[in-house]
C-alpha cells in the first residue's frame, strides 16, 4: 500500500478552481479592487482627514477645493471630504447590515417552505408573492410621518419586505436537495430535520446565498441614498451618503456647487458598479456548471 | 408464504405504495399511482434476494419502503429482532428508530450519494454519533471509519478527502462502507452497479459478495442488468407496473421460466456467442400509465400468450412448482 502524506484535511479543489476562475474575469477583479479602495477609504476615514464631518464651522462655509479642504466645505463649513468618507461608513453599515439580515431570513425561510413543502409552503410563497407586489416606499412615507425617522425602522421595513427574492432561490434549491440520495441517505438513517436542513442542505445553496448578500448591499446602499434623498430614510445628523445628497439638493447648490452633489453621488456609483461587477464575477465563479 | 419462521429476515406482506396527484385549481383530480400493488414476499437472512423489472416498474420505490423512505399506504413490514417478528410500520418513533440503522440503502448513483460539503469522516460520523456506535467516543468511531474504509480496500486516511476526489468505483465503495459502518443487518442495494463501467462493476459485485460472507448481511439487489441479478442473487423477484409477476430461485427462474414477461425479459439477455438465430421477444407496445392500469392482468395488452381471461381477473401470485412462485392465468389449473 502506497504510504500518502495527507494527514490533515485537504483544501476542496473546488474551492480551488472558484478562485481560479475569478481571477480570469477581469471587470471582476476591477469590481474588487474598487470595493477594496472604497472600503479601505471608509475604514480608515480618521487617517485620510482630521475633521469631524459634523463639525459646523461657518466662518468656512462654501468654501472651493484648497489644500486644508481637499473637496471643499458645504454650506455649513463642514469639510466635504470627512463628511464622504465618516458617511460611507454608515452607508455602508447599514447596506451590509440590511443585506446580512434580509438573505438570513430569506435562507431560513426558504429552506423551511422547501424542506417541509405542503401548506406551509404554500403559505411562505403566497406571502412571499404579496411582498413583492406591495409598493414599499409607502410604508417608508407613512412611518417617516407617524414615528418619525429612525435607522432600526428603515432596517426593520427592508429585512421584513425584502427577502423574496432570496427565498425563492433557496427554496429552488433546496426542492431540489431534497431528491438527491445523499439526504434521503440522512433521513432513511433517523437524522433530524434540523440537522438535514441547517448542517447538509444550506452549505449547498450558500453559494446563491453569498452572491446575494453581496449583490444586495449595492441595492441598499443606494435605496438608502435614494429614500433620504427624498427625506423619508434617515435622520438628518446621520451623515450618509444620501443624507449628503438631500443637504445638496437646492438649484442655487446644485448649478454653483456642484462637488457637493457630485463626490457622494460618485461614491455611490462606484460602489455600486464595483459590487455588481465584482458578484457577476462571484456568480460565474460559484457557478459549478461552467467552465 | 406469509411464514414468520425464524431464517426469515424480513416478511412483506401486501405492500401498497400510492403516489396522489397534485391538485391543481379547476382541474379534475387525476387518479393516484400505485407505484407498489400488493407485494409479498420474504427475504432469508443471509440470502441475497434480487428484484428485476423495467424502469418504473417500482422496484426503488418497493426498497425505499423497505427502509422506510416512504410511507406505505397499506401492509405491513416484519422485521426479525431476534427471533421476533415486528412490523416496522407500527412500531411508535422511538422503537422505529432503533431499527433504522439495521436496514441500510446503497443508492444508484455513487456522485450524489454522498454531500460533497463534507468530508467522508463527517459523512460516516453523524449517522453513527446518533445511533451511538463507538459508545459516544469520537476516538473510537473514527477507529470504526478506519476499518470500514480498509474493509472495502481503501486507504484509512482517505477519510479526511471530499467526495469529489473519489472516482465513481471509489465512490460507491464509499457508500458501501458508510452502510456497513452502522452494522446492519439488511442493506437494499439500488442498482449500485449500474452507473459504473463493467470492468468496476465485477470488482464491487465481488467485493460485495465477500463482505456478505463475512458479515452475514442480506442484501436486497434491486436491479434491471439480468446477468448482474443471477450472479448476485439466491431468489429473484420479477416486478412489472407494480406488480410481483414471477418469484423463484435464481437457477430455476433462469431454466424453467414461467411467465411470458419473465421469459420476454430473458431473452433481451445479449448472448456472447453467435449461435445462429437468437429467439428474442420483442415485446410490442409501451408500459401502460401507472395512473390508468390496464383491467386484469396488468400484462395483457403485451402479452402474446393474451387469454379471455386474463382481460377480466387479475392473476393472483401463487406457488406452482416447489418454491415458485407465478401470477399468470396460464397456469390455471382447471
Amino acid at each position: 500500500m502506497k504510504k500518502t502524506k495527507q494527514n490533515k484535511p485537504v483544501k476542496s479543489s473546488l474551492t480551488k478552481r472558484s478562485i481560479q476562475k475569478f481571477m480570469k474575469n477581469r471587470l471582476a477583479i476591477v469590481g474588487l479592487i474598487g470595493l477594496f479602495l472604497l472600503l479601505t477609504a471608509c475604514i480608515c476615514a480618521p487617517l485620510l482627514t482630521s475633521y469631524d464631518p459634523g463639525f459646523i464651522d461657518l466662518t468656512q462655509k462654501s468654501l472651493p477645493m484648497s489644500a486644508e479642504h481637499p473637496l471643499g466645505t458645504d454650506r455649513l463649513g463642514r469639510d466635504l471630504l470627512a463628511r464622504v468618507l465618516y458617511g460611507g461608513r454608515w452607508s455602508l453599515l447599514i447596506g451590509i447590515a440590511a443585506s446580512l439580515g434580509t438573505n438570513l431570513l430569506a435562507a431560513i425561510l426558504g429552506c423551511v417552505s422547501g424542506y417541509y413543502g405542503g401548506k406551509v409552503d404554500r403559505t411562505l410563497v403566497t406571502v412571499q408573492e404579496f411582498m413583492s407586489l406591495f409598493p414599499t416606499t409607502l410604508i417608508f412615507i407613512l412611518l417617516a410621518g407617524i414615528t418619525g425617522r429612525s435607522i432600526n425602522i428603515v432596517l426593520a421595513i427592508w429585512i421584513l419586505t425584502g427577502w423574496g427574492g432570496t427565498m425563492r432561490i433557496v427554496r429552488s434549491r433546496i426542492l431540489s436537495l431534497k431528491q438527491e440520495p445523499f439526504v434521503e441517505s440522512c433521513r432513511a438513517n433517523g437524522i433530524s430535520s434540523f440537522s438535514i436542513m441547517f448542517h447538509h442542505m444550506v452549505p449547498n445553496t450558500m453559494g446563491p446565498i453569498i452572491l446575494n448578500v453581496t449583490m444586495n448591499v449595492g441595492g441598499y446602499v443606494l435605496s438608502e441614498a435614494g429614500l433620504t434623498y427624498l427625506g423619508i430614510g434617515l435622520p438628518a445628523d446621520i451623515p450618509t451618503w444620501g443624507n449628503i445628497l438631500n443637504g445638496a439638493k437646492r438649484m442655487d447648490i446644485l448649478l454653483n456647487e456642484p462637488l457637493l452633489w457630485m463626490v457622494p453621488g460618485a461614491a455611490i456609483l462606484l460602489l455600486t458598479l464595483s459590487i455588481n461587477f465584482f458578484g457577476d464575477g462571484l456568480r460565474d465563479a460559484l457557478d459549478s456548471t461552467t467552465k | 408464504m406469509q411464514n414468520k419462521t425464524e431464517e426469515n429476515l424480513l416478511v412483506v406482506e401486501n405492500l401498497t405504495m400510492e403516489f396522489a396527484s397534485p391538485r391543481r385549481f379547476l382541474e379534475k383530480q387525476k387518479p393516484s399511482v400505485r407505484a407498489v400493488n400488493d407485494i409479498s414476499f420474504t427475504v432469508k437472512e443471509g440470502e441475497t434476494f434480487g428484484l428485476v423489472g423495467e424502469s418504473g416498474c417500482g422496484k426503488t420505490t418497493l426498497g425505499k419502503c423497505i427502509i422506510r423512505l416512504l410511507k406505505p399506504a397499506n401492509g405491513k413490514i416484519f422485521f426479525n429482532a431476534d427471533g421476533e417478528m415486528k412490523d416496522l410500520l407500527t412500531l411508535d418513533h422511538e422503537d422505529s428508530f432503533k431499527f433504522r440503522k439495521k436496514l441500510q440503502i446503497v443508492f444508484q448513483d455513487p456522485y450524489a450519494a454522498l454531500n460533497p460539503q463534507h468530508t467522508i469522516m463527517e459523512a460516516f460520523d453523524e449517522p453513527m454519533r446518533i445511533h451511538g456506535i463507538g459508545g459516544g467516543d469520537k476516538e473510537k468511531r473514527k477507529e470504526l471509519i478506519a476499518m470500514s474504509l480498509e474493509r472495502v480496500n481503501l486507504q484509512p486516511d482517505y477519510m479526511y478527502r471530499y467526495p469529489h476526489e473519489f472516482s465513481g468505483g471509489q465512490r460507491q465503495r464509499i457508500c458501501v462502507a458508510k452502510a456497513l459502518v452502522l452494522e446492519p443487518k439488511l442493506i437494499v442495494c439500488d442498482e449500485p452497479v449500474s452507473a459504473l463501467d463493467v470492468s468496476i462493476q465485477a470488482q464491487l459485485l465481488n467485493l460485495m459478495r465477500k463482505l456478505q460472507k463475512e458479515l452475514g448481511l442480506t442484501f436486497i439487489f434491486i436491479a434491471h442488468d439480468l446477468s448482474v441479478v443471477h450472479y448476485m442473487s439466491d431468489r429473484i423477484g420479477v416486478m412489472y407496473l407494480g406488480n410481483m409477476v414471477e418469484l423463484a430461485e435464481a437457477d430455476a427462474l433462469y431454466s424453467h421460466t414461467m411467465h411470458p414477461y419473465t421469459e420476454a425479459l430473458l431473452s433481451a439477455i445479449p448472448v456472447p456467442v453467435y449461435q445462429g438465430k437468437h429467439d428474442r421477444i420483442i415485446l410490442e407496445g409501451d408500459v401502460p400509465s401507472p395512473m390508468y392500469p390496464p383491467s386484469g392482468c396488468p400484462f395483457h395488452p403485451r402479452c402474446s400468450r393474451c387469454m379471455a381471461v386474463c382481460k377480466q381477473s387479475k392473476p393472483r401470485l401463487e406457488e406452482k412448482a416447489n418454491g415458485h412462485f407465478v401470477a399468470c392465468h396460464l397456469f390455471d389449473e382447471e
